[in-house]
């Protein structure tokens, strides 16, 4: 009787509440399960300390001479016992290695940041507006895109100087029409559905619509987005640096320092242009597989068998 | 199961699970289908049907295996194929129609193309003229024109109901022994589905054809099968005629199917069923159907009923069969009678376009307070528009829309909050009009918070809100995708009556739920349209389930109400030419079942 009775109160009383509430795992959980999201995790954590630490560990300053310049570790030009040997002017090439990483970080970092936030504004409008303004920012997009990015950036930085915020200014703007491509694409769907429909019956301001209702819902195509977009901004950084545009002629850069020492490639001194090569390239292979990672999360093409 | 015939298909003991943990999707099923027979599956979503079918083509979908037992097409072992050999079997011994045409056909190439492509693969036909030739006798067989011109169309260039033609042509081109049909009719409106259906009809009896028809909808089952099985958490619970089946259920959950089963000429009243079917892994080790079930005995929570042969060729697995609650006895919600109280909705000389198009009609006519008016068309009739242009969220319309005595400004945005809040919109899909990443409680909320409430005033009403819906307050924490279609859909319910609204426009609501869920839905639907005298507007393309819930309707064609009146005298005596043959179109349970003519209705 008992039982019957349980049967009753599930037939007239409230549902139950699902036995083990289940939330499906983030685009970042699943993208962690990876082998290519943990190494590039581990590349990126490792190069990005080493470029904002390993100054801390340098065995000379900045600019401090050893000797004479371009010289290999074992050459009796030297004063001081060096690593990897004299650079130009006759710096110690493993300090300013060392010391060289942290300015296009944060450039990259800080140019990445801005053309994210200025892109996603512009493509949300343009997806919700799907009118006359969507024509207009999208087709100013495209003017800017129709530019290669380093040739842009270039010019202007000829034009007015090379300061750090500029750079950053203009690597940003450069960057912007890209991801609001990507932010644009992926709202327009979300547009479509019903729950947006919802809010406008409600009356809810505009603005609140594009942060509430459609920023949330784009979040795992722009997170793959702007990890591309970051690699590239490090690569255009450095790729500036060493045409010589830098805010601090005299300061280390990574860049800089490729474009100073390629002559030394075939001589006595390949080090000054291999070191920080080497840093780039395992910077953005780091952040790349990261970003191959995120997107092949939230493409869904690593699920797991037979949970579909 | 009459043994004396050979059969076309015959499945025993078929167990399909997933791989990666060895739940069991489908278990210990049995069926069998003679030539020339019709079997319709029946089950709610996730019962396992289409599995079931998939399985006769000797298919499972990624991560799920065919586990055990064995499927015989002929003396073709349909699981012990291998992978070439299967690939010839399917569409020369067995082929598949699925649901949504517009997606089957390769929208690249012709018809004639991909007619012929079938054929050459299986090697049908010696030559390319007698493919040829074979591919105009399908077309006729499937009631399309053979003419070159129409070979050489591409399949956007055919309606919903010539592309799921063109389909079942591909299916039966090379003359199959078996066909697999999976919910074919779904997407297509009543007189498309008709005509669908006659084909299917007469194609299997003409060729011998032994059919497998999988579908949720028991009017089409009841007009179109011979046998009926009934799946319920991956088990087959019930088997038989299919008269037998709809007058003389002895399992409880199809006496329950039945009852919810909205039907244009039988009773008024609809019966939901709470609850939710066990996903696999989580099915109980007695009875799948215990806990739903008003008559389960200490027995049925201890071990799964065998197969009882109640009667010959019918079978069913209860401890109890016969002993079925009666329909009379459940407990639907009746609606009230007609309204003449205050006009809450009145739409005056009202026309709308689409980017320019004209596809509303001077559209005049009134929803009392307390009044539910169904809004009926088939697909491209105008009725959405309609109701999307009532709710603000359509804005090319002209005339005047009155809300209590006010008209209202085209675009929700330019109506008064107050205005806003008291018209509501329900939309058809749950899935797509609740926000993923918002919880049940914040969804509930926001038109409190566009209200201005409190935060504590406007928790305490979501709570209350929830338990009125029949869900309770510990669902404002979920997310979505927590939720079953149902529990979502009454979310969505709670959100557009949390503002106390004195007009509820319903849009399509049920059309992508379950029947037993759509007739919980509906059932209370009713009960808080009458506890909250609302005005409600039931957009919908069901005929049927108008009759279940509106005391008048719209009937609307090419963006015109054609007729407009008292639902049972609409749709007892339609006067409009239109109407007439909508009705007759529209599948009906009673009208197959009395008139003994199944499955060989006109035309």
């Amino acid at each position: 009787m008992t039982i019957i009775s349980d049967a009753e109160d599930n037939l007239d009383g409230a549902l139950p509440l699902p036995q083990k509430p289940f939330r499906p795992p983030g685009v970042m959980r699943v993208a962690l399960r990876m082998w290519r999201t943990r190494f590039g995790l581990l590349l990126t954590t490792a190069l990005v300390c080493f470029a904002f630490f390993g100054r801390y560990f340098a065995p000379y300053d900045e600019d401090q001479f050893i000797g004479v310049a371009m010289q290999a570790a074992d050459s009796d030009q030297l004063r001081e016992p060096s690593l990897f040997g004299s650079g130009k002017l006759g710096f110690d090439i493993w300090t300013r290695f060392l010391y060289g990483g942290r300015p296009i970080l944060i450039t990259a970092f800080l140019a990445t940041l801005l053309a994210l936030i200025l892109g996603t504004i512009i493509g949300l409008i343009a997806a919700y507006n799907r009118g006359k303004l969507d024509d207009l920012l999208m087709r100013g997009m495209d003017v800017i895109l129709a530019f290669p990015q380093i040739i842009l950036a270039l010019v202007v930085i000829a034009m007015f100087g090379a300061t750090n915020e500029l750079i950053i200014l203009t690597v940003g703007l450069s960057t912007t029409p890209r991801i609001a491509r990507i932010v644009r694409g992926s709202a327009v769907a979300v547009v479509e559905r019903d729950f947006v429909a919802a809010s406008e019956a409600l009356g809810e301001p505009r603005w609140r619509i594009l942060k509430d209702e459609l920023l949330p819902n784009i979040t795992a195509p722009l997170l793959v987005e702007a990890n591309l977009r970051l690699t590239f901004s490090i690569g255009v950084i450095a790729g500036i640096a060493f045409l010589g545009f830098t805010a601090d002629p005299i300061a280390a850069n990574w860049g800089l320092m490729i474009n100073e020492h390629r002559g030394g490639l075939v001589g006595d001194q390949p080090w000054g242009t291999t070191l920080p090569v080497i840093a780039i390239a395992l910077l953005t292979i780091g952040t790349g597989l990261i970003g191959d990672g995120l997107s092949r999360a939230a493409g869904g093409v690593d699920r797991q068998r037979g949970d579909a | 199961m009459s043994t004396t015939t050979v059969q076309a298909v015959t499945i025993k003991d078929l167990r399909i699970d997933v791989v990666s943990n060895g739940n069991d999707i489908v278990d210990e099923v049995n069926l069998s289908i003679a030539p020339g027979e019709i079997l319709g599956l029946v089950g709610e979503s996730g019962s396992g049907k289409t599995t079931v079918g998939l399985s006769v083509l000797g298919h499972a979908r990624r991560g799920v295996r065919l586990a055990g037992g064995s499927v015989h097409i002929g003396d073709s072992s349909m699981l012990e194929l291998d992978d070439k050999a299967l690939r010839q079997a399917r569409g020369h011994l067995v082929s598949y129609v699925p649901q949504d045409p517009s997606t089957a056909l390769n929208p690249a190439l012709r018809i004639e193309t991909q007619l012929m492509e079938v054929m050459e693969f299986h090697g049908f036909g010696d030559t390319d003229e007698a493919r040829r030739a074979r591919a105009v006798e399908v077309m006729g067989e499937v009631l399309l024109p053979g003419t070159r011109e129409f070979m050489r169309r591409y399949p956007h260039q055919l309606s919903g109901g010539q592309q799921q033609r063109v389909g079942l042509a591909m299916a039966f081109a090379c003359r199959p022994s078996v066909i697999v049909l999976d919910e074919p009719t779904t997407g297509l409106d009543v007189s498309t589905q008709s005509h669908v259906l006659t084909t299917i009809r007469a194609l299997t009896t003409e060729h011998k054809v032994a059919a497998l028809y999988v579908t949720h909808d028991l009017a089409v089952v009841a007009n179109l099968a011979d046998r009926v099985a009934v799946m319920y958490a991956g088990r087959i619970v019930e088997q038989g005629p299919t008269r037998t089946i709809f007058d003389d259920p002895q399992h409880p959950y199809t006496r329950y199917l039945t009852a919810a089963a909205p039907d244009i000429s039988g009773d008024h009243v609809i019966v939901g069923l709470r609850g939710r079917a066990p996903s696999p892994g989580k099915r109980p080790v007695g009875c799948a159907f215990a806990l739903r079930c008003e008559l389960a005995i200490a027995e049925c929570h201890a071990a799964f009923p065998a197969v009882t042969e109640v009667a010959a060729d019918h079978s069913v697995r209860c401890f109890r069969p016969g002993a079925v609650p009666d329909r009379t006895l459940a407990k639907g919600v009746q609606f009230g009678s007609s309204s003449t109280e205050g006009i809450a909705l009145a739409l005056r000389n009202v026309s709308a376009s689409y980017t320019g198009h004209q596809v509303v009609h001077d559209v005049n006519f009134e929803v009392h307070q307390g009044e539910c008016v169904a809004l009926v068309g088939e697909s491209g009739s105008g009725k959405t528009t309609l109701s999307r242009a009532i709710g603000g969220l359509h804005r090319e319309w002209t005339g005047e829309i009155i809300l209590n005595g006010s008209p209202m400004e085209r675009s929700s945005r330019d109506r008064p909050t107050a205005q806003r809040l008291s018209i509501q919109y329900v939309f058809q899909n749950p899935y797509s009009s609740l926000h993923p990443r918002r919880s049940v409680g914040d969804s509930v909320a926001r038109p409190l918070r566009v209200a201005g409430v409190g935060k504590h005033e406007a928790q305490r009403t979501v709570g209350e809100m929830l338990e009125k819906v029949s869900l309770n307050a510990g669902f404002a924490s979920l997310y979505p995708d927590q939720l079953s279609g149902g529990e979502r859909q009454r979310v969505a319910i709670a959100r557009s009556l949390v503002s106390r609204p004195s007009v509820l426009i319903c849009d399509e609501v049920t059309s992508a739920l379950d029947v037993l869920v759509q007739a919980a839905v509906i059932e209370l639907l009713l009960q808080l349209q009458r506890d909250l005298g609302l005005a409600m507007l039931f957009v919908t393309h069901n005929l049927p389930l108008v009759r279940s819930l509106a005391q008048r309707v719209a009937v609307m064609a090419d963006g015109k109400i054609v007729e407009f009146g008292p639902t049972d005298h609409v749709l007892a005596k339609p006067t409009e030419e239109y109407t007439k043959r909508l009705l007759a179109d529209t599948p009906s349970i009673t009208q197959a079942l009395t008139s003994g003519a199944l499955a060989t209705k006109k035309r």
